[in-house]
């Protein structure tokens, strides 16, 4: 699949010596979305910002589409809508207002259909000649996403799109992410929720300290890191598990009604089958069962704390 | 050229001025209505002629130029602060234009609006002092050409101000004073010379008696020189805009 953005070795030192990008690559696929996570003051924001021509970065190359972003920027910028994290928005203008501006700005000639037909998809129709500061927190959040496919972008960057924003409205939004993803939008998308990046992404990039730990395909990511857990209920109450089941990664719970056992699923060997003769030899009996897998929450939560344990320890060694 | 985009520029800072019509247009123009009735028919009626044209008659260039000035800063440093203020700056930054296009529809727009109002101000003025212009041409010319300058020049504090005193600083502070010691109310041949050399160095001199010249022929300073010091600080403005933008001064990180 061809890169829609390719990202090469852009660093972004600011001006009070914070640097918040180090050498960072990336190549975003065209007509995915990629789900771009990481904690605080990580660089999210900092590296769509460059993409977009809002910062400018401090060394490195990017490319939207086939454009430079900074030697054929306005190419490289009609391709490129943006829902920034903030809600900043005209309030003293109405709806309508501010998507005809935002279409013309992005210089694309008048098409009142068009804009209906987003306005009526996002559910603003009704509201198109409303003062954006009469609106709900949600409606702003969706005026802003209207702006960003007012000028029929390529690809869109959704930094925080869902930042509290209600259920319900989530729901739409995914549901909107998922309709433009069909019509061969790209979207590049960071969030807080790491179960939004489950339910919609593609791929998953993880950056931390400025620096891309890992991209990877979501499925795989969470088949590659994604421990499992068989959980088996049992027919008679355990106080403590017999001792030559020590050896197992096993755990009582439920006040000794669950048996709870860990094991890799990409692993040739998993240990069920020998457990469960085990469990026959002892008698003990289930009446249920069934097997869960790690969220990406705790895969990205890990994958961040292992890389703050090996920069700890380059710190130390240094 | 990216027209659209200065189409929706210009546009969207019209439809400001449309909205906010009282606050725009009507309360300048009343504020300066009030310096024509009081100077013009109250106490000019009163004073002697200077270079041979009533008082109330003379003032008006001064006052119109007063306006102009203003309002052309105000509303060109208005025009890019508040983007700033609440953030949709964003999107001026990320969108596919370049600095002209931008220049086109804020500048433009604010002297769009500074220009209606002085043409405006002109109308109200003849319901109260009979005045005639001896160059409309050139009338026109001195009108637009100024309000371009001062609306690059309120651009520029637009840009540098990172709040809302510091977008009052210059126009309060240095402007209006200017203004009123560059000859609104008077010719600075009344002054005593030394006072005269140093009014000089006040450039809105050169555009008062400019514009002047175009309505009644007389002038304080040789016409060429008022023209060449306008578009000298045009280039200047110019200049600097161009500056802050390719260094991304307080635009961008």
């Amino acid at each position: 699949m061809s890169s829609v953005i390719s990202v090469k070795d852009v660093s972004k030192v600011y001006d009070s010596g914070f640097q918040a990008l180090r050498g960072v690559n990336l190549d975003i696929r065209r007509g995915e979305i990629f789900a771009l996570l990481g904690p605080n003051g990580a660089g999210k924001t900092t590296l769509i910002s460059i993409i977009c021509g809002i910062v400018n970065a401090t060394a490195g190359q990017i490319h939207a589409g086939a454009f430079n972003i900074v030697s054929d920027y306005r190419r490289a910028r009609q391709l490129i809508g943006l829902v920034p994290q903030e809600l900043s928005t005209d309030g003293f203008e109405s709806v309508w207002a501010t998507v005809t501006f935002s279409r013309g700005l992005f210089g694309k000639p008048k098409n009142d259909a068009y804009l209906e037909q987003i306005l009526r998809q996002l559910s603003l129709w009704d509201k198109k000649d409303e003062r954006i500061m009469a609106l709900s927190g949600g409606m702003k959040r969706r005026v802003m996403i209207a702006k960003a496919l007012s000028h029929e972008p390529e690809i869109l960057f959704l930094d925080e799109p869902t930042a509290g924003v209600d259920v319900e409205l989530r729901r739409d939004m995914w549901q909107m992410v998922h309709g433009l993803r069909e019509r061969g939008v790209t979207i590049i998308l960071t969030t807080h929720y790491i179960e939004e990046a489950e339910e919609m992404a593609d791929r998953i990039g993880v950056i931390r300290r400025g620096e891309i730990v890992l991209v990877e395909e979501k499925n795989r990511l969470m088949e590659k890191l994604g421990q499992k857990q068989l959980r088996l209920q049992l027919q008679q109450p355990l106080s403590e598990l017999p001792a030559d089941l020590g050896g197992y990664p096993l755990s009582l719970t439920d006040d000794g009604h669950e048996l709870v056992y860990h094991y890799d699923s990409q692993s040739e060997h998993t240990g069920i089958a020998e457990l469960f003769r085990h469990l026959e030899m002892h008698g003990i009996d289930y009446k249920d069962l069934h097997s869960t897998q790690r969220s990406l929450e705790e895969i990205f939560v890990s994958l961040v704390a292992d890389s703050d344990q090996s920069s700890a320890a380059v710190e130390v060694e240094q | 050229m990216n027209f659209h985009a200065v189409r929706a520029i210009y546009l969207f800072e019209m439809n400001r001025a449309w909205r906010t019509l009282l606050q725009s247009i009507a309360s300048p123009v009343i504020s300066t209505s009030l310096y024509f009735v009081v100077f013009g028919s109250a106490i000019g009626s009163k004073m002697v002629a200077i270079d041979g044209i009533s008082y109330g008659a003379f003032i008006i260039p001064g006052l119109v130029m007063l306006a102009l000035l203003t309002e052309s800063i105000s509303n060109a440093a208005f025009g890019i602060f508040f983007p700033k203020y609440n953030g949709t700056i964003y999107e001026l930054l990320s969108a596919p234009v370049a600095l002209p296009e931008i220049l086109l529809g804020y500048v433009g727009a604010a002297a769009s609006k500074s220009i209606i109002i002085g043409l405006i101000m002109l109308a109200t003025a003849r319901l109260f002092v009979d005045y005639s212009i001896a160059h409309p041409f050139w009338m026109l010319g001195f009108l637009v050409l100024t309000a371009v300058t001062f609306s690059l020049f309120g651009f520029i504090i637009g840009v540098w101000a990172d709040g809302f005193e510091k977008l009052q600083i210059v126009p309060m502070l240095i402007v209006t004073p200017l203004a009123f010691l560059g000859g609104s109310f008077y010719s600075i041949s009344m002054l005593p010379p030394l006072w005269q050399t140093i009014t000089l160095a006040n450039p809105v001199v050169y555009l008062i008696s400019g514009f002047r010249w175009s309505f009644y022929d007389v002038a304080d300073v040789n016409v060429g020189v008022s023209l060449g010091m306008t578009v000298f600080f045009l280039l200047l403005c110019l200049a600097l805009i161009t500056w802050m933008f390719r260094s991304g001064y307080r635009l961008k990180q």
